[in-house]
């Protein structure tokens, strides 16, 4: 285990900045979320969680993927470049690292996403282990530990230093970059850092969340849920905004338009949500035409049909910011606890 | 560049006006030689830049040549934009996307009996022709297609001079309403299906409007077919047509990459949200 003072983080986020793009959160405007390090920005290590997730640093809210331009009746593709590779974020929790493996089997199944695999190959994830969850955090729901997250490497905070645990190659290689940096944690170090993690353990254990379970849940459970009466009671309250589906670090839905320039006419893609009306809207109609059906979808996505494409991963991680940001509070705890996934 | 989402751009070399509001667009590589290689059922994006992408079935067998060709309903905002298109126009095209039909193995050797309505036809065009070409690899081919009238039977003309004339392939033909002009059948498609009373010795794909598919298969299972023995194709809204954006997401399965093609017992384990 290697360590730094708090106070030389900037000194590491200064090198590491030289030689890639550094992501961290940081404190603005009363909110904390994921920005490219500049001299001058802080680490906001007392922060839980960004308000959006970091899904944005590999799968952008809004890309161009290819330009047209016309002329006459031809067209003339002009290709777009694929963004630069390697990226470091830096402070990742546990629940957003998991969130990024999940969307990696989406994007990276053939026929592989190039845009998605330029930003994600080489990118190195340092962790932050948390020591104070907040109410709406359920992320050992779905088997993390967030008091030793996976990633590259794992960092936790204890009194005036922060320390840094390899998980990984790639996370070797980054650290011995910049050894010069660090020093070597003592024995001692190594026993301060377990009373940490032992302490946060004894936070998490008394949340609210804490007896969730995905017990009933997984990729076999199509037949039993779909055709559920309690989804009608679920779905009532949902206002269809998607603001769960914009915060939510695993939604991967997205939409491609066109857009007219003036000199060329850009296609892009942006996130896109389940949860509106015009999502399915074909010529014929739409198989979903309340929001009955489209609540469902949304949640039968995580908990069912995800996991049994994917070897029984779960597609929520339990960040917690939907329960958070949903303006009437439906959300998936309250999908699951309805379905009986609660121990209590 | 991600291959996968990037199109290539195809000319317009030949458009068939098949009905009033269906048309056939011939698309060819600007270059020569093939757009790519495609089996039948399989789809293509077509798009207009500016206007948008969609998702259309590939109605050309590639046997017919290295053209690919879609029979198009006029039915909305990109689809109005192609149908104004001239010959010599360009748009753009990626595929092939989707699962074919098991044309070269679970349809072969069997006898195959073909049911459409209205531009249903669309997809099994393409199985047809190939199955055409490849006539000793098949049994007896029956096709019933019925559309609402006379005018709007898409592929009529080839229907009639090359399909019906050989050995082996019986064209029943049938529209909604009796109309002036028209000496055929005249009754939709299920109620036609029953009158034909088919042995079940045979492999049936279906395409049409859904209620047409849902009492042609209803008919079907009464008539002794096995859900085995049923193929179709779904169709939903797409946008990247690679199990990606989420959009033809039914079940475990995506339409867009997993389908179109589906037989009916694949089709009953999915939650019903087509």
């Amino acid at each position: 285990m290697k360590k730094i003072a708090l106070s030389k983080l900037n000194e590491l986020f200064a090198a590491i900045a030289k030689d890639t793009e550094l992501h961290l959160p940081v404190n603005f405007k009363g909110e904390t979320v994921f920005k490219k390090w500049t001299e001058g920005d802080n680490y906001a290590k007392d922060s839980l969680k960004t308000v959006k997730s970091p899904k944005d640093l590999f799968f952008p809210q809004n890309e161009n993927i290819s330009n047209f331009r016309k002329e006459g009746n031809k067209f003339i593709i002009d290709p777009v470049e694929l963004p630069k590779s390697g990226i470091v974020v830096f402070g990742v929790r546990g629940c957003d690292e998991q969130s990024f493996r999940v969307l990696d089997n989406v994007f990276l199944a053939e026929p592989v996403d190039t845009f998605y695999e330029a930003r994600r190959k080489n990118s190195v994830i340092i962790t932050a282990a948390c020591t104070k969850p907040s109410e709406s955090c359920f992320c050992k729901t779905f088997g993390i530990d967030p008091t030793d997250p996976a990633g590259d490497v794992t960092t936790w905070i204890v009194d005036d230093n922060m320390f840094f645990a390899v998980k990984t190659e790639k996370g070797e290689a980054f650290l011995a970059k910049y050894a010069d940096i660090f020093t070597e944690a003592e024995e001692d170090d190594t026993y301060r850092v377990e009373n940490v993690k032992y302490l946060a353990n004894q936070i998490f254990a008394k949340l609210p969340l804490a007896d969730l379970t995905t017990e009933g849940w997984g990729g076999d459970k199509t037949d039993e849920k779909f055709d559920d009466p309690k989804w009608q009671d679920l779905s009532t309250a949902c206002l269809g905004c998607g603001t769960c589906t914009f915060v939510c670090p695993t939604c991967q839905c997205y939409d491609i338009r066109d857009y007219n320039t003036g000199n060329q006419i850009q296609r892009s893609r942006c996130w896109d949500s389940c949860m509106y009306k015009d999502f399915t809207m074909c010529a014929h109609g739409t198989a979903r035409p309340t929001q009955k059906e489209r609540y469902r979808q949304r949640f039968m996505h995580k908990l069912v049909y995800y996991p049994a494409n994917n070897d029984g991963m779960f597609s929520c991680v339990g960040c917690g910011r939907c329960v958070d940001k949903c303006p009437v509070q439906t959300n998936i705890v309250k999908v699951i606890k309805a379905f009986g996934g609660d121990k209590k | 560049m991600s291959e996968a989402l990037v199109p290539h751009v195809a000319i317009v070399t030949e458009i068939r006006t098949e009905t009033p509001d269906v048309k056939t667009f011939r698309l060819e590589a600007k270059d020569g030689g093939k757009l790519f290689e495609h089996m039948p059922g399989q789809c293509a994006m077509l798009s207009i830049p500016g206007i948008g992408e969609g998702m259309f079935s590939i109605t050309s067998s590639p046997t017919q040549g290295d053209f690919k060709e879609c029979s198009i309903k006029r039915c909305g905002l990109l689809t109005e934009a192609l149908h104004a298109l001239e010959v010599g126009d360009e748009i753009t095209i990626r595929g092939p996307l989707g699962k074919p039909f098991p044309v070269d193995t679970e349809f072969k050797g069997k006898n195959l009996l073909f049911i459409a309505g209205g531009i249903g036809v669309a997809p099994l065009h393409s199985v047809i022709n190939y199955c055409r070409a490849h006539r000793e690899d098949y049994g007896t081919i029956d096709i019933l297609y019925g559309s609402r009238s006379m005018d709007d039977l898409v592929d009529f003309k080839e229907m009639k001079e090359e399909w019906e004339p050989e050995d082996g392939l019986n064209l029943y033909l049938t529209i909604d309403r009796p109309q002036e002009g028209w000496e055929g059948h005249v009754d939709f498609v299920p109620t036609y299906l029953k009158e034909l009373a088919f042995a079940p010795d045979k492999v049936a794909i279906i395409c049409g409007p859904p209620i047409m598919i849902k009492f042609v298969l209803a008919n079907l299972l009464e008539m002794g077919f096995e859900k085995t023995q049923v193929y179709t194709t779904l169709e939903l809204k797409m946008k990247c047509g690679i199990g990606k954006c989420g959009r033809c997401n039914i079940g475990t399965k995506y339409v867009c990459k997993d389908g179109p093609v589906f037989r009916f017992d694949e089709i009953d384990e999915l939650p019903n949200e087509y």
